[in-house]
């Protein structure tokens, strides 16, 4: 167990690395130089030449890579074009928005997702299957931003118009209270709970087709027991990794969600930094997130070796 | 010995006999098959059936709600919604059709190159491979788009892009499982040359799960389109590329919410068609996994 942890640990590493030089080469192909794109279009001719002498842009590639992997280690992301702050302040101040935003989502979505899934499995082939299936369907299919934006209009434009009231129900955009999480939350969930009741279907159908469920029913234990005690139990081990895995695709998907509810996130972050062409803070967020979504993957591939005793990683 | 041919001659066949005979029978599918159908002869045909001009503005007209001459209403400088759609439709296919066509023509030889050849070789895709995924894939397709600059045909090459590692990795698993096949070592031990080999018996192999994939694939690329297209960095302002149309509406949502509603749905309802006969052509090419 421990060498299989460490092993994937270590295979994490390459992984690592390459996205990183992905994320490092991806400026260089900017067309133009590096360092107007670094320092934005207005810069002084002495800020460029320091750009270029920080970065060793007169260094070979390798060399260059070095560099700006040293600095990356050392919490140095460079500075923000648009705002001149350090990257890392500008992602720090954000991170933990995008982080809650994410969170809440999976739980949302697992809460309503495993539930429908189990319905689904043990009343296969019925109106409920359908029902469910058609509805997982449809989450699946639907764009997360515009679910986003239909949910704006009918919570604070058609109901409190229906209701007569004067103010949203919900609020559209911002942060503060809790009301302010809930669209964002229902916009992100939406996809990954419809995922998810598809996947707990096929895990619990699978489950309940084994030998040891024939047995548990035939020793005269009632539905629920069998369905809960003994399917469930079994069907969890693949259904938390797809849980987990959802995570790091919520992590992508909140760019989206952000943008439509103007939720200070990083995801937010990212898509205004685009339209300043404000390149050492795409760069950043960009390896941020890719860095938690290796991460969680990581973490989930331990956690599956870890609840399945059956496999022995050797 | 005649017969052996003839009767090698008619499995193909069979085989998509019993296929679509399957497929048929889930609504689910025929239902995908109605609404793929329909939004290909609509991509086809948008310039015959479109009722109005779909780039004339007229303000007078500007975010008019649904009506008898305007179906679906009027956008935020009065052009026609429902004609757009329709002209919207063919750029939807074109993104979904070009970003496949990326994936399956670099994905799948890397992926039979990687299962047949294994060792260093296949250790070498398969990190790359591994390299790609590390990126959820909205964010490579947005990484790529901001540095080569927004346009739809960047937002194709890099919904293209991204899909690679999943026609490598399905590729390659067929592969694995295909290679080690009596009919396979027959064709080497005839002399076959490893081209051969992977072309003909190997590749022929995998198109099951290439053609599932592929339709699950094109849903895919037409939601990232329109996410990207919604991000602005698709096509410019003015095409009527769905997303892009969400984006433009969007300003006006609150006091006009149908110029957002019908491009959403639009893209749902082409979305959820492929999604449906994708799973429907799955559950019929591989019985195992249907219900």
């Amino acid at each position: 167990m421990t060498t299989y942890i460490l092993r994937r640990l270590l295979y994490a590493i390459p992984v690592l690395i390459g996205a990183s030089f992905l994320v490092f080469i991806s400026i260089r192909w900017v067309p133009g130089d590096p360092a107007v794109a670094i320092a934005g279009e207005t810069a002084t001719p002495e800020l460029i030449a320091q750009i270029r002498q920080d970065m060793g842009l007169n260094e070979p590639l390798l060399v260059q890579y070095g560099i700006y992997l040293r600095r990356m280690f050392q919490g140095d992301m460079g500075n923000s074009v648009r705002s001149r702050l350090p990257v890392t302040d500008e992602i720090a101040l954000r991170l933990p928005r995008t982080l809650q935003l994410a969170s809440m989502s999976l739980l949302v979505a697992a809460a309503i997702g495993i539930p429908i899934g189990v319905l689904s499995a043990t009343r296969a082939n019925t109106w409920i299957d359908g029902g469910s299936m058609i509805f997982a369907l449809l989450g699946v299919s639907m764009p997360i931003f515009w679910l986003g934006l239909m949910l704006i209009v009918l919570f604070a434009v058609t109901l409190p118009r229906w209701l007569g009231l004067n103010e949203p129900i919900l609020p559209p955009t911002g942060t503060g209270t809790w009301k302010h999480m809930v669209l964002p939350t229902i916009a992100l969930a939406a996809n990954s709970m419809a995922i998810q009741a598809r996947m707990t279907r096929a895990c619990m159908l699978e489950v309940l087709r084994a030998d040891y469920i024939r047995t548990a029913r035939s020793k005269g234990l009632v539905e629920r027991t069998v369905i809960y005690s003994h399917a469930l139990r079994n069907a969890l081990v693949p259904i938390v990794t797809i849980v987990g895995l959802q995570f790091g695709t919520l992590l992508g998907g909140a760019v989206l969600t952000e943008t439509v509810f103007a939720w200070p996130g990083i995801g937010r972050l990212l898509i205004d930094a685009i339209s300043f062409r404000d390149y050492p803070v795409i760069q950043g967020t960009v390896l941020v997130i890719t860095l938690g979504f290796v991460l969680v993957n990581l973490l989930v591939d331990v956690l599956y070796a870890y609840l399945d005793p059956r496999i022995h990683y050797s | 010995m005649a017969e052996l041919a003839n009767d090698s001659a008619s499995r193909p066949n069979s085989g998509v006999k019993i296929t679509l005979r399957r497929l048929f029978r889930s609504p689910g599918a025929v239902l995908g098959l109605i609404i793929v159908s329909l939004f290909l002869f609509i991509s086809a045909a948008a310039s015959y059936i479109a009722p109005h001009d779909y780039d004339l503005a007229n303000f007078a007209m500007a975010r008019r709600p649904p009506g008898a001459e305007h179906w679906f209403g009027n956008d935020e400088i009065g052009r026609d919604i429902f004609s757009r759609l329709l002209h919207g439709a063919r750029l939807s296919l074109n993104v979904g059709l070009i970003s496949v066509g990326i994936g399956l023509t670099v994905g799948t030889p890397l992926g039979l190159i990687s299962g047949y050849f294994g060792g260093i070789i296949d250790m070498l895709i398969m990190r790359l491979i591994d390299i790609m995924l590390a990126f959820p894939s909205i964010l490579l397709a947005i990484l790529m788009v901001a540095i080569f600059g927004p346009s739809l045909q960047n937002a194709m090459i890099a919904i293209g892009i991204v899909s690679i590692p999943v026609y490598a990795r399905l590729v390659r698993s067929s592969t694995l499982s295909v290679k080690e096949d009596l009919f396979v070592e027959a064709s080497r031990g005839m002399g076959a040359n490893h081209f051969r080999i992977l072309l003909w018996h190997i590749l022929p192999n995998t198109l099951a799960p290439i053609v599932v994939q592929s339709t699950l694939q094109i849903a895919a690329a037409i939601q990232a389109s329109a996410a990207l297209g919604f991000l602005g960095l698709g096509a410019p302002p003015d095409v009527p590329e769905w997303g892009n149309m969400l984006q433009k509406g969007r300003t006006y949502m609150i006091s006009a919410p149908h110029i957002v509603v019908f491009p959403g749905l639009a893209t749902l309802f082409v979305v959820l068609g492929f999604n449906l006969l994708g799973d429907g052509l799955r559950d019929a090419l591989d019985p195992r996994l249907s219900r």
